[in-house]
């Protein structure tokens, strides 16, 4: 098999051949290919953390501030809000509701109608009454006063002042315009320059533009289902096929030409230079200003407008450029909820200084609301402590004894290795499975074949453990455990044996020793190991929707018994929110989850670094 | 008045451990180094007798009491009310209770009231008889341990033989709770499985999920348990995240072992460790606030219908918070290959890409498989990116921009659902079961794996 | 240079002048120059940490993969200087081949590990002329016939001596013109001491062979020339049997008389 006279030392030659140096190329090509695949994965990793970071700042800044109305409000209560305000108990307090909505009608002045009244009161958080109610109850010689109130906006009123739908841009007007009178006492025509709204205009023609090629695909394809029917038709044989067939394809010819008609009307409307077009509620609002009053346009052709009016104006004549202005609102109002008549109220207040914008504190110190603009994290942040708070009670001693056992006394045996596969199983089981566990065992006991085996644990100290920070806080701690018990063992480990020999040398016990001399100097690594598991169990989430720490509860708890809520379940709950004010409410959520995180960390490095010991 | 008794035991071991020493220091007669043990031994046994025996005597007798009640109530429904069977019977309890304890309850009846009526007689008796045997062992565990006191008794070696008992029960914590997770997934799981006729087929290789369908009428269709959309929709999730984690973890865990500087590598390591510090309802937030909608525009783009709520996004952003993961366990296998292999190879005149790929690589294999098991292991059980991120139809498609949904989401939906627990519970635990045994084979597996590999090494 | 290499036109293979190594600010080598001669062994002895495994190391240029390591002077092979900007290290190591202390077989199959040097740098054209270097190689590691039978089997289950044989195939079968090897037999039993030994004498026909020893038995069993490091310097060097019999240094004498070591 082997040729006798092969010499390897002849293939010495083509190290230093021009197909080696060649060769050499491609393989050190291969090496910077490699360096870069790792480059991006890192920058992949780096960059999905700043877009995540970015998402949570942008989000919680987008709340920093909230909005408030001043109104001057004459403050008359009726006998049976006077009986709350009297009433010794603090939780007893009135909603002066119509007081409040009356002062608000009085601030924006006209005449409002039944339906625009609503809209009106829509723009003040439903607690506005409730809170000015709280101010007289602590202060009732308010009352028959004028009292300057500063009620809180709406959700939805909020993420407007945010800019969150948009602006109501100014367009370019100059040049002065002509009011007639419109069709009805409501209507108006006005004659504005040529140039004022072209930029409206065109706004508009670009969008018939894109319907009138959808619409024109609409057409193809409905022109396909005429041929299609017409082949099917002239091949059918029997009569009554025959009928059904001609039935159907009447049916598609009518609309295929209704759409033919739709998309030549939308085609015309985005080319003829001199269309009048007709605005509906999915296009951009453009609205005129004339004087204090406001014209809201339906219909636009370049030099002539018409409108109905919101905001009373002038009933006709010539308007001089400066007293009058046109605006485009983007966003359709269909696609709002702020209509146009609350973007005119919210403007004009604007516009007299009546919306004050403050440091957002409600959303730290309030507890949690189903209206977004009252909600706050108080009550899940204390939930939050007090559940750590029997996470660690529990988790910390139990994990010490128990490192304690298996590093200095547990015998070799199998019982042993049984425990140390154990606590590694345990690290890894899903945490929503000891949710299930914490549901059965702990709350409701468990039943096995009907029988009974035993009642919840934990109902041996209330009587409805189910959503409290005690359960959470026991599941937690025999999830942390794990951690715990690792990390305890390898700094009781890292103890010298030549410490444990002096101890037992003076006549200590074995269990002396470790408590008075390998415990102490292992501390420091234990207590590392213990709040990082702690950071781990604040994050903690799916167990304790699970056990019922999701409930909306609206006052913090007092304690371990009270039913309460964790920061990482208001966070689930809030995203799970329609209203949009709640994802920079979750964000602020999480950013307070994310502080207590790092400092916990901060916590344990420098508790590492201190206290780092190279025996 | 069950709290108070707890308390009550709780005094009791003070008092007789500051008995026990005062007694102690008595016996010694002013020549304390006559005592064998310090007095501060005497009292702690005695302290320790006191506590351990009482609460020791609480537990258990509150559980055979437990029973004794259960087994009386079900007696109680078959005289009261004979016609309830099974569901209903066992709901007629559950509000009985309910109705004493001062809970929620589902409806009131006559029935129930009466039920109530028994039951809180019963229970009185319970807490009776449980914190009288508490509080009348604990008495008597002190008496016996003050009786013990003397100059010769070995307070000490008792007591720490107790202690070293209690410190091996802090070590057995872990498997009780193995031993009660196993205890709460089984019993509902065979009661499940039982609904449906121990028709366990169908619930592995159906395939249609909808176990509450039948539920007003308190049947269970075999038919309408299929989770293979669940098993499905998990697995392809646990595909995209591995496959977004996989890769990027791995070479970025060989770019740091094998090429950063060690001035790149402290920069970005710690980078690494903020992505596997963020808990998971933070990439929830994530996927469902900027990730979703990002999807949704690309695919719009790309002429691709995407819907808000697919399986990539969850994937992608699960793959994400496995990234970490998967890297600094690699890393770690990476750096355990001796150095010498990569001598030998340098020294034959590899290049360093040479090196990694065909020594260090293959080297590191095992490792690297068993990391990818567990990153596995983590995607199947990851709840809140899934509740989060993905939908609750149980849609059976290989569709990756459709919606999906997983095992942890229908456990939670199902838990958290308007359905009563009774029957919300049989499905949600039977997958939470299925869920804990795939993790646990995947990590025993993955564990052997790496023991076997250490054993090459050292 | 391609030329040049092939054709042993003078005496010397590898040509050392006033070589100084750093590890950071420490020196490691001061002003080192050795000529290393074809077709003999050259022995580097000296006490621990007098710096010969350093220099060896340099002349394939395994220093370069430590970060902080600084290595300057001149270092001629075949006349061109190894150190020189345009020589590549990996194409310089396929040329100057490596054995280490500890044998460090790679997990693979025998086979493989002998074919990993030939893979990597393209030596065979096809899979006829790969087995027929993988056997060459064995062979001439004095180890075909323990492993013929096993090629498959992986290289981590054979004796520390086959694993060492085996490493030297390895590094045969990457055709090299000079052989290292860094204490081969220093994790070995006698026996497979001995078989190394009789190995290395044996591929002193093909190749030029330094050898790093702290036995000065084997040094004078199998080296021609033996060179004396102390303290990083090279304080002699020349024909072994001078250098046992009648050292010039005093230091040298004292060495292998065993008085320091």
């Amino acid at each position: 098999m082997s040729d006798p006279a092969f010499d390897i030392t002849a293939l010495s030659a083509k190290h230093v051949s021009d197909a080696s140096a060649r060769r050499l190329k491609r393989r050190h090509w291969a090496e910077v290919r490699l360096r870069l695949y790792g480059i991006l994965a890192i920058a992949i990793a780096v960059t999905a953390l700043l877009i995540l970071i970015y998402t949570v700042v942008s989000k919680t800044l987008s709340v920093s501030t909230e909005y408030y109305l001043s109104l001057d409000v004459p403050i008359e209560v009726t006998d049976q809000q006077m009986e709350r305000i009297t009433d010794p108990n603090p939780r007893l307090i009135p909603a002066l509701d119509k007081t409040v909505r009356a002062s608000l009608r009085t601030a924006v002045g006209g005449d409002i109608g039944r339906k625009e009244r609503r809209q009106l009161n829509g723009l003040m958080s439903q607690d506005a009454g409730y809170e000015l109610g709280q101010a007289v109850k602590a202060d009732p010689d308010l009352i028959g006063e004028v009292y300057r109130y500063d009620a809180l906006l709406d959700d939805q009123m909020q993420l407007y002042m945010q800019g969150y739908f948009g602006t109501l841009r100014e367009l370019r007007a100059e040049g002065g315009i002509a009011v007639l009178p419109g069709a009805s006492d409501d209507e108006v025509e006005i004659e504005v320059p040529r140039s004022a709204l072209a930029e409206a205009r065109l706004l508009m023609q670009v969008d018939r533009s894109r319907e009138a090629r959808a619409l024109e695909r609409t057409e193809r394809d409905q022109a396909r289902a005429v041929s299609g029917t017409e082949a099917a038709l002239s091949a059918a044989t029997s009569e009554d096929e025959r009928a059904r067939l001609t039935r159907a394809l009447e049916g598609f010819r009518a609309q295929r030409d209704a759409t033919a008609v739709k998309a030549v009307a939308a085609q015309t409307a985005a080319t003829a230079p001199e269309h009048m077009f007709a605005l509906r509620s999915d296009d951009p609002t453009v609205f005129v200003r004339i004087e204090k009053g406001w014209v809201k346009v339906t219909e636009m052709a370049p030099e002539l407008v018409k409108g109905v009016i919101i905001d009373p104006v002038r009933a006709a004549g010539q308007i001089a450029a400066g007293d009058w202005g046109a605006y485009v609102f983007e966003r359709p109002e269909a696609e709002r909820k702020v209509n146009d008549r609350q973007v005119l109220w919210l403007e004009n207040l604007d516009r007299r200084g009546k919306i004050d914008e403050r440091f957002n504190w409600r959303v730290l110190t309030a507890a949690d609301s189903s209206n977004a603009e009252l909600a706050g994290i108080w009550g899940a942040l204390v939930g939050s402590f007090w559940t750590m708070i029997v996470t660690f009670l529990l988790a910390f001693p139990i994990g010490v004894m128990a490192s304690i056992y298996l590093e200095e006394f547990a015998p070799k045996n199998r019982l042993t290795q049984m425990i140390e596969i154990n606590i590694n199983n345990l690290a890894a089981v899903p945490s929503i499975v000891f949710g299930l566990f914490g549901i059965t065992v702990l709350i409701s006991g468990v039943n096995l074949f009907g029988i009974d085996l035993f009642d919840g644990v934990l109902k041996a100290i209330t009587n409805d453990p189910r959503s409290t920070p005690l359960v959470g806080g026991v599941v937690l701690a025999l999830m942390s455990l794990p951690t715990i018990i690792i990390a305890a063992r390898a700094s009781i480990k890292a103890v010298p044996g030549s410490i444990r020999d002096a101890a037992l040398g003076l006549g200590a016990s074995k269990l002396q020793t470790s408590t008075h001399h390998v415990l102490p100097l292992a501390m420091p690594g234990i207590l590392t190991g213990s709040i990082i598991a702690m950071a781990q169990a604040l994050g903690e989430t799916a167990p304790l929707i699970i056990v019922g720490m999701n409930a909306f509860i609206q006052d913090p708890p007092a304690g371990p018994l009270d039913k309460s809520t964790v920061l990482p379940s208001l966070i689930y709950l809030w995203n799970n929110q329609a209203e949009r004010l709640f994802d920079g409410k979750t964000a602020v959520a999480i950013s307070v989850l994310l502080l207590f995180l790092i400092l916990m960390n901060a916590l344990a490095v420098m508790l590492r670094r201190r206290f780092e010991r190279r025996w | 008045m069950l709290p108070l008794s707890l308390l009550i035991i709780a005094g009791l071991s003070l008092a007789f451990f500051v008995a026990a020493r005062t007694r102690a220091i008595a016996a010694a007669g002013g020549t304390l180094a006559s005592l064998h043990s310090r007095p501060g031994y005497h009292g702690m046994f005695a302290l320790l007798c006191v506590g351990l025996i009482g609460y020791g005597v609480v537990i258990i007798v509150n559980i055979l009491a437990s029973y004794m009640v259960s087994g009386e109530m079900r007696e109680a429904v078959a005289r009261i009310a004979p016609d309830l069977t099974g569901l209903s019977a066992e709901s007629a309890l559950n509000d009985a209770r309910a109705i004493v304890l001062g809970n929620v309850v589902s409806k009131t009846d006559a029935v129930r009231e009466e039920l109530a009526g028994v039951f809180a007689g019963l229970n009185a008796t319970r807490v009776w008889v449980v914190s009288s045997a508490g509080v009348i062992a604990a008495l008597a565990a002190g008496g016996w341990a003050l009786s013990r006191v003397s100059t010769t008794f070995r307070a000490r070696n008792r007591s720490e033989i107790i202690l070293r008992t209690i410190l091996w029960l802090a070590a057995t914590v872990a498997i009780i709770t193995t031993v009660g997770i196993f205890l709460s997934l089984i019993g509902e799981t065979l009661n499940f499985f039982s609904k449906i006729d121990w028709q366990v087929h169908k619930f592995l290789f159906g395939t249609t999920w909808s176990p509450l369908a039948g539920v007003h009428t308190g049947e269970m269709s075999p038919d309408k348990v299929g989770a293979v959309p669940l098993f499905l929709g998990t697995a392809m999730i646990t595909v995209i995240a591995m496959a977004v984690a996989l890769p990027v973890g791995l070479f970025a865990a060989i770019y740091l072992s094998e090429f950063a500087s060690a001035k790149t590598r402290s920069t970005i390591k710690p980078v690494l460790e903020v992505l596997a510090g963020i808990p998971t309802v933070v990439y929830g937030f994530f996927a469902a606030v900027t990730v979703a909608p990002f999807m949704v525009g690309l695919g719009d783009s790309l002429g691709l219908a995407v819907e808000a709520e697919s399986a990539l996004t969850a994937g992608l952003v699960m793959g994400i918070m496995i990234i970490p993961f998967i890297s600094s366990l690699s890393d770690d296998v990476i750096n355990a290959v001796p150095q010498a292999l990569r001598d030998g190879s340098y020294g034959l005149g590899a290049t360093k890409a040479e090196t990694i790929t065909k020594v260090v690589f293959p080297a590191a294999l095992p490792g690297i498989v068993s990391a990818g098991l567990l990153g596995i292991s983590r995607a199947v059980g990851e709840t809140m990116i899934v509740v989060m991120a993905v939908g609750q139809s149980a849609n059976l498609t290989f569709n990756p921009l459709e919606k999906v949904t997983t095992v942890t989401v229908q456990i939670t939906m199902l838990i958290l659902g308007d359905t009563e627990a009774e029957t919300a519970a049989g499905p949600a635990y039977t997958l939470g079961f299925a869920l804990f045994i795939a993790t646990l084979a995947l990590n025993i597996f993955a564990l052997r794996i790496v023991r076997k590999y250490r054993q090459k090494y050292d | 240079m391609a030329d040049g290499s092939m054709t042993i036109s003078n005496h010397v293979k590898i040509s050392a002048r006033d070589v100084d190594v750093f590890y950071g600010e420490t020196q490691a080598l001061d002003k080192v120059s050795v000529d290393i001669e074809p077709n003999s062994v050259t022995a580097f002895i000296g006490p621990s940490g007098c710096g010969k495994s350093t220099f060896l190391r340099c002349l394939n240029r395994m220093n370069d993969t430590i970060d902080i390591c600084r290595v300057s002077g001149d270092i001629l092979m075949d006349g061109m200087d190894i150190y020189e900007r345009d020589v590549d290290p990996v194409q310089l190591r396929a040329r100057v081949g490596m054995v280490f202390q500890k044998p460090n077989p790679f997990p693979k199959s025998i086979y493989d590990n002998v074919a990993y040097g030939p893979r990597i740098h393209g030596l065979a054209a096809n899979k006829a002329e790969l087995d027929q270097i993988v056997e060459h190689s064995l062979k001439r590691a004095a180890i075909w016939d323990e492993v013929k039978d096993r090629l498959d089997k992986p290289g981590t289950g054979l004796s520390g001596g086959q694993q060492q044989r085996l490493c030297i195939a390895r590094a045969i079968a990457t055709a090299p013109e000079v052989l290292l090897m860094d204490e081969p037999c220093s994790a070995l039993d006698p026996i497979a001491t001995a078989q190394i030994e009789e190995l290395i004498d044996e591929l002193r026909q093909s190749y030029a062979v330094v050898i790093v020893t702290h036995s000065m038995q084997q040094a004078a069993r199998v080296s021609q020339k033996t060179a004396f490091f102390h303290l990083g310097l090279l304080l002699e060097y020349g024909e072994t049997s001078k250098i046992f019999t009648n050292p010039d240094h005093e230091k040298t004498q004292q060495y292998i008389t065993g008085r320091f070591g």
